[in-house]
């Protein structure tokens, strides 16, 4: 558990001699407790002090890192149950899981198809994290190729997974230069596991259908030397994984539990019976405590509201996601083009944004600073308001550059017409309409 | 060496309340089944900590009128159903709903401003085509909600209907006629932990019993503010469960309503092709949405298309 600046304080050698750049010894625990300072900047502090500072610093939930061709995925290091008490922090990994069975052609296939799915929501780009490649025919040979056609057309991060010591040998093989997850290790292959992942310095899943045999083979794996280890508990259904995954996270942030204090990885599989479906239990997945799904479809009809999901809950409580108050030119606008008002809520604006380019207008876009809020919110709190408006209009210099003087305001806001013309005289004020869906037909019907 | 794992517990000291929709014959109504909702010890699926005495319930949104703004796939989905509440009603049953929940409009279908009697007409009609217990929702603007739930609430006497929507601006009306008629309501707050216990508080104060307040946490969709609604519903759930009394009111939420405003759900067409299949991800959108909320503490989830039905049924179904 992380200390607070007073325990860091009584753990240094108090003589403030200043050569950590701080005034006061008290100072550079404060700063050590607020994460803005390294230990290794106090020459002194003695070999006691640091070993338990180094172990009270230890994340409960460990950092692991996979590494592929190009990018880098880090999962882990949570500190809450709830997003609301701080944020969630490590948005979880999606791969998507192919066999080696299925022949070169068909897995280059839907890896190059899921390899280049990227789609923008609210100017964050959307992609699955990597792939999975299972070994399905055991042949180390077969498995081996597989990779390497994976390789061929993705450089994502990887996941390898057999059960065969042998056969992961030759996919580590394969995956040189790179850091892909071994999955996985359990009660009866891991030393050969172990020594795969130790030699290639590869990240390692650890296998096992109960939390306690999960614990005993963790720790087995740790004292053998390997430290980078994601935990798969074997979950299926919807409860035992909720379960589970929520025992998880409560051993390792609560009772600060080591042996299990590891990302999670799970896989939504549908099931024979058909009862459980990979989009529903994904979601649930992402919502509590997840740290890589492998998915064993591909469809972008279904990648796409999970990543979205992904991004909503693992957004940071505290910061709204904005854009920057001011002018954006959609479609090289001149000077007879409409001019739209609109707030500074990310979701707002590129909703607006996307639709008036999508429409092919050439438009002026206003973006008021309504610390970021959506038009309603930010009209209810009053910042969104006309004499708001009217000063995004002028820091904007809108006068100066269009040759009318008509504005369109969200239909949302209708009431704010009166003002405005108040606010803004000589402006006409339109009154757009509520949906920015709508505005393609608004403005073909309306600005001439 | 065997590790032992002591699984950390909570011991949760509150609960959330029981609440029960629908009133059987034996009640004074003429609905086949009560629902009762709430009761939770624990949070969602967790029964490791506490009891979940009662599963969420799923609703289906039906209006009094066919809406003409709904995406063309909800229209598909019901067919000629949508035309007539009577027989939305009917194959809103057999897509598996709990509950049904009615939405009455602003006008009656000659473009006139809704009447009372009119109101009354289709409560009637949807509560003789159907046993299942009932939810009615006036059309959101407040006079009109006023005038038509006052004549529901009369219609419908004694059937323990869940009446809607009661705002901080706009709520004495109609929980007066709920308390004088034997229905319980929903009460709705923009997003905000203390503004949702603040309206059960002015509600209960009027005399309404708190066995008959459903709390409207309101939610946003998936890509359109989920996040905010999801952490309050969270933050409400874990007050409820350390005790605080006014936030132990069972929950609801309208992702169906949510999603299908979301453009992903709404329209198939000069959207970027990297969202795949509309149907299927209109689905999936409401799907998700009412999965998240299911996870974040929701009683009750009021839904728009029968796919999403079965497949949050079998969530409800495999959590609990
Ligand atoms: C999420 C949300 C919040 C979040 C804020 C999120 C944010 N960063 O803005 C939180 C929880 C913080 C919040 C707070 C409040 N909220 Co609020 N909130 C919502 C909610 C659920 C969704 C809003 C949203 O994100 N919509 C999505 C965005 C994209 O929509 P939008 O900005 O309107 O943009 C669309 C259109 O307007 C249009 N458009 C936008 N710009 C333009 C420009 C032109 C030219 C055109 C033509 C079109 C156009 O295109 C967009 C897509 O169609 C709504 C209810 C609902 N379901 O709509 C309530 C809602 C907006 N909130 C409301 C209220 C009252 C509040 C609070 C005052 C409550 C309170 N006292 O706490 C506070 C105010 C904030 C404060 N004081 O700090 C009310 C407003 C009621 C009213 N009519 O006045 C609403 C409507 C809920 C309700 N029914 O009561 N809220
Ligand atoms: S260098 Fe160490 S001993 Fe000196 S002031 Fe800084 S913290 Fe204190």
């Amino acid at each position: 558990m992380a200390l607070t600046g007073l325990e860091i304080y009584k753990l240094l050698p108090q003589t403030n001699c200043k050569e950590c750049g701080l005034p006061t010894c008290l100072a550079f625990a404060m700063k050590l407790a607020a994460k803005q300072a390294e230990l290794k900047q106090c020459p002194y502090v003695s070999e006691e002090s640091k070993a338990k500072l180094e172990a009270a610093s230890t994340p409960p939930i460990r950092l692991v890192t996979l590494a592929g061709e190009d990018g880098k995925l880090e999962v882990g290091n949570e500190t809450v149950l709830f997003r609301h008490e701080k944020t969630f922090y490590h948005r979880p990994g999606l791969f998507i899981r192919v066999k080696d069975s299925d022949g070169v052609p068909s897995i280059q296939e839907k890896v190059k198809a899921a390899d280049s799915f990227k789609v923008d929501y609210v100017g964050i780009p959307l992609t699955v994290d990597g792939f999975a490649v299972e070994s399905a025919s055991g042949d180390p040979a077969t498995f081996e190729a597989a990779i390497k056609a994976v390789r061929e057309v993705s450089k994502r991060p990887l996941v390898l997974m057999s059960s065969s010591p042998e056969a992961m040998a030759a996919g580590a093989k394969a995956c040189a230069g790179t850091s892909p997850l071994l999955h996985a290790a359990d009660e009866k292959n891991w030393e050969g596991m172990v020594a795969l992942a130790k030699a290639n310095k590869m990240p390692l899943v650890v296998r096992a259908p109960t939390l306690e045999k999960l614990a005993e083979l963790t720790d087995k794996i740790r004292q053998a030397g390997v430290e980078d280890l994601i935990l798969d508990p074997e979950v299926v259904g919807y409860s035992d994984t909720l379960m589970a995954l929520t025992q998880l996270r409560r051993l390792a942030l609560k009772k600060n539990f080591r042996p299990l204090g590891y990302p999670v990885i799970a896989f939504p599989r549908t099931g024979t019976n058909g009862k459980v479906d990979q989009v529903v239990l994904a979601a649930e997945m992402i919502a509590k405590y997840a740290s890589l799904i492998v998915l064993d479809r591909f469809d972008p009809a279904e990648v796409y509201p999970l990543l979205v999901l992904r991004q909503n809950v693992y957004t940071d409580p505290q910061k709204p996601i904005q854009v920057q108050p001011g002018l954006y030119e959609i479609n090289a606008p001149k000077d007879d083009s409409p001019v739209l008002v609109t707030t500074n809520f990310s979701i707002t604006y590129f909703a607006v944004s996307n639709e008036v380019e999508g429409s092919g207008w050439p438009g002026w876009l206003v973006v008021a600073d309504a610390e970021g809020m959506s038009v309603l919110t930010a009209w209810a709190a009053g910042k969104f308001d006309a004499d708001r408006i009217a000063k995004a209009m002028k820091n904007t210099g809108m006068e100066g550059k269009v040759k009318h003087r008509r504005v369109i305001i969200p239909g949302q806001v209708a009431v704010l017409s009166g003002e405005l013309e108040e606010t803004l005289p000589g402006w006409e004020i339109l009154v757009g309409p509520r949906e920015a869906v709508d505005i393609p037909n608004y403005l073909k019907a309306m600005w001439k | 060496m065997p590790v032992t794992v002591e699984l950390p517990k909570e011991k949760w000291a509150g609960k959330v309340r029981e609440v029960t929709l629908g009133a059987t014959p034996a009640e004074g109504g003429t609905r086949a089944r009560m629902l009762t909702i709430g009761g939770e010890g624990t949070l969602p699926g967790l029964r490791f900590d506490g009891d979940l005495p009662h599963k969420p319930i799923i609703a289906i949104e039906i209006r009094q009128r066919k809406p003409e703004d709904w995406s063309p796939l909800l229209l598909k989905a019901w067919g000629t159903a949508i035309e007539s509440p009577v027989e939305w009603a009917k194959a809103a049953e057999a897509a598996g709903t709990d509950l049904l929940y009615l939405a009455l409009s602003m006008t009656t279908a000659d473009g006139k401003p809704n009447t009372s009697d009119a109101a009354r007409a289709v409560v009637r009609q949807v509560l003789t085509a159907s046993s299942l217990p009932l939810a009615v929702v006036g059309p959101g603007q407040a006079e009109m909600d006023n005038e038509l739930m006052v004549a529901v609430a009369e219609e419908a006497k004694g059937e323990r209907l869940l009446l809607g929507v009661c705002e901080d601006k706009n709520y004495r009306t109609i929980v007066a006629t709920a308390m004088a008629n034997g229905h319980l309501v929903q009460s709705k707050t923009p997003m905000d932990v203390n503004l949702a216990k603040q309206l059960v508080i002015l509600i209960h104060d009027m005399g309404m019993p708190l066995e008959r307040i459903v709390m409207d946490p309101t939610t946003g969709a998936l890509g359109y503010g989920i996040e905010y609604g999801y952490s309050v519903m969270e933050r409400l759930r874990l007050a409820a469960l350390q005790g605080d009394g006014m936030t132990q009111q069972p929950m609801i939420v309208t992702p169906g309503e949510e999603a299908w405003k979301a453009k992903e759900a709404k329209v198939g067409e000069g959207v970027p092709a990297a969202w795949g299949d509309w149907s299927a991800r209109a689905v999936n959108w409401e799907t998700t949405t009412a999965t998240a909320l299911i996870h974040a503490g929701a009683d009750v989830v009021v839904l728009r298309h029968p796919d999403s039905v079965k497949r949050i049924r079998a969530l409800i179904e495999g959590l609990l």
